[in-house]
């Protein structure tokens, strides 16, 4: 009896996940809807225009689009320098030692740090720094968003990266080492050719983290509504458009912002379905 | 800490009063719940006054700062009691639902801030304010700021203006003051609570576009002057219609709306042509319904509406304005609107006499 109840309990928990993922996608797609029929799929997609003037509206999610990969690109560029060397100092070659419990403490600290944190030091210590170092007039924009959120996703890339280094067989390293290969040899050699597809994958997972970064990114990116033509210059991403402009937003804005958010589900999906069955295929190699 | 005791035993002492109907000064109707939605910009007067209303009349209201957008919605979907709104609604908007009255409830401004290292006093008139915030006037030692500003060194740097990033009345305000003054602004980029502005960069909310300021040298923006007159940032002065240079405070913001007031109350008066006016202020208002009998209202619900806005535009409550940074309703306004609420019914019958 007592089995039965639980077993009963443990299915509808688990169920209740799949029904609220399907009624966010549902509700996305439904309230989408005007906005892809008022615009076209690909048009919407593939436009530049984001025009409030009433009567002639016109919505297009481009710069958008432009803006978050911009950003991700650029933090996921930004964060390899720091992460992988964490990842290699607490997998490799500090493996198992006290300093390497406590920097990956520390930078496992990092991913528990709220995003307003980053946000606001982002804005009040970062930004004076690049106008000060003349980078660009007003301090806001692509680069550093892209800086701040480069941090961000360092803890998830090293911790994921080391775990898969750890996983690494000590006897191919031995091997490696008898036949009279240096420690880099075997980093280069043996650890990422084997850890490779792993490591890779702990990308992919930080980069969907970086994906869907709302608040920090519109404290820094600058909030302006153009597809920016350089890594200084101002823009918004999917996410920050949204925080934007919800508030206000009605009718046919309503629904392109909501259309906006359908497609970072959609490319964050990805991206994380990506990384999930890279891992798979590493845990088998 | 002491403060946040006090606001703790107001808070007590109002509950306190709502639950036992308290010294309620209408004997004949129960305290009511009222609730409302719409507009920040007034929601600290709006604070002070609900708080010292249901002291003194028992009613409890509650206000939704969600927005002159959503507050307008929630008004047209019948949910609310009363709308709060920056912008009167457009004949369109009037003409989709039920008949629907403005009530002002006090003024404020739009101000516009600036850093400049070493520049305490920046004078400007509305086309300089148009052009910069087109990119037109690019320096901020172009020759037509200094010749409205002799005297004051005005560096050889970029000016990069900042906007508001989300939909505001106070974005609506601003351009549409830059609507009235230069016709290339009215032709390119108009007036409403969002705006493709060229150049520049965007921060969400008041508070967002006044630290973007104070961090950003060469920034100028625009700010709600209830905003901007608590923070102490530095803001214009601007020229208005009678060529003076007029700094915003309670006085000349009211002095905007001293000229004419169209019946219904619905009208923009920036850009105003009253002596010692400043140029960009508005009103803000309290949309109801003419006919209160909607969505299972009881008429005590909607006796209580018109005590509140009563309340409102009394003399007492207008006088907390300038205290909270507002500035209060001229003469006008109050008798226009105080013989607009007479006009509200409740299954056709007035319910003030």
């Amino acid at each position: 009896m007592n089995d039965k109840l639980y077993k009963i309990l443990l299915f509808v928990a688990t169920l209740t996940m799949p029904i609220v993922c399907g009624g966010v996608m549902y509700a996305l797609v439904t309230d989408a809807y005007d906005a892809f029929e008022h615009f076209g799929f690909f048009k919407f997609l593939t436009s530049s225009d984001w025009n409030y003037t009433d009567g002639s509206e016109q919505y297009g999610a481009l710069p958008f689009i432009t803006g978050t990969l911009m950003t991700t690109l650029l933090a996921l560029i930004f964060c390899i320098p720091f992460s992988l060397p964490v990842a290699l100092f607490v997998g490799e070659y500090f493996n198992g030692t006290k300093i390497a419990a406590i920097l990956s403490t520390v930078t496992d600290l990092l991913a528990g740090i709220p995003s307003i944190i980053y946000g606001l030091w982002g804005f009040y210590t970062l930004r004076p720094l690049i106008m000060a170092f003349d980078i660009s007039p007003q301090g806001s924009g692509i680069l550093t968003a892209s800086l701040v959120l480069a941090i961000m996703i360092v803890p998830y890339a090293a911790s994921l990266s080391a775990e898969f280094i750890k996983m690494v067989p000590n006897d191919l390293k031995e091997g490696a080492y008898s036949l009279g290969a240096t420690h880099a040899e075997v980093i280069r050699k043996i650890v990422f050719p084997v850890a490779g597809s792993g490591i890779f994958s702990s990308y992919i997972l930080a980069i969907g983290r970086a994906l869907g970064e709302t608040m920090t990114v519109t404290m820094l990116i600058g909030n302006t509504n153009n597809i920016p033509d350089s890594i200084t210059s101002t823009g918004n991403s999917m996410a920050s458009i949204i925080a934007n402009q919800f508030g206000e937003a009605d009718d046919l804005r309503l629904s392109s912002l909501i259309a906006i958010g359908l497609a970072l589900f959609l490319i964050t999906a990805i991206i994380n379905m990506i990384g999930k069955i890279m891992i798979k295929r590493a845990r088998i190699a | 800490m002491k403060k946040i005791f006090q606001s703790i035993m107001t808070l007590v002492i109002a509950f306190a009063t709502v639950a036992c109907g308290g010294n309620s000064n209408n004997e004949n109707r129960k305290p009511q719940e009222l609730s409302g939605a719409g507009a920040t910009f007034p929601l600290p007067f709006y604070n002070v006054v609900f708080e010292e209303y249901s002291k003194t009349n028992g009613d409890a209201i509650a206000y939704g700062g969600i927005g002159s957008g959503g507050g307008v919605r929630n008004l047209r979907d019948k949910i609310v009691d009363f709308a709060g709104s920056d912008a009167f609604l457009s004949d369109k908007e009037m003409a989709e639902m039920a008949p629907v009255i403005h009530i002002p409830t006090c003024m404020g401004a739009v101000v516009l801030a600036y850093n400049i290292d070493g520049v305490k006093e920046l004078k400007l008139s509305g086309e300089v304010i148009a052009d910069i915030f087109s990119g037109k006037i690019k320096m901020w030692n172009d020759e037509r700021l200094t010749a409205l500003n002799p005297g004051v060194n005005l560096p050889e740097a970029s000016i990069i203006p900042v906007y508001r990033s989300d939909g505001s009345g106070t974005t609506f305000v601003f351009t549409d003051y830059l609507t009235k003054i230069s016709t290339a602004w009215s032709s390119t980029y108009g007036a409403g609570k969002s705006v493709n502005f060229p150049i520049g960069q965007a921060a969400k909310g008041n508070p967002g576009v006044a630290s973007v300021i104070q961090q950003t040298p060469n920034t100028i923006g625009y700010v709600g002057s209830e905003y901007a007159f608590a923070q102490n940032i530095p803001y214009a002065s601007i020229q208005n219609q009678r060529g003076e240079f007029v700094l915003p405070s309670s006085k000349s913001i009211s002095a905007a709306a001293s000229g004419e007031i169209p019946a219904d109350t619905r009208c923009s008066i920036t850009n105003s042509d009253a002596i010692g006016a400043y140029p960009i202020s508005t009103f803000t208002w309290m949309v109801i319904y003419k006919e209160q009998n909607y969505s299972d209202r009881t008429k005590e619900q909607a006796t209580a509406t018109l005590d509140l806005l009563q309340y409102i535009l009394s003399d007492e409550t207008q006088a907390i304005t300038s205290e909270v940074h507002y500035a209060p309703l001229p003469k006008k306004a109050k008798e226009l609107s105080l013989k607009n609420l007479k006009t509200v019914t409740y299954d056709g019958i007035t319910i003030l006499q």
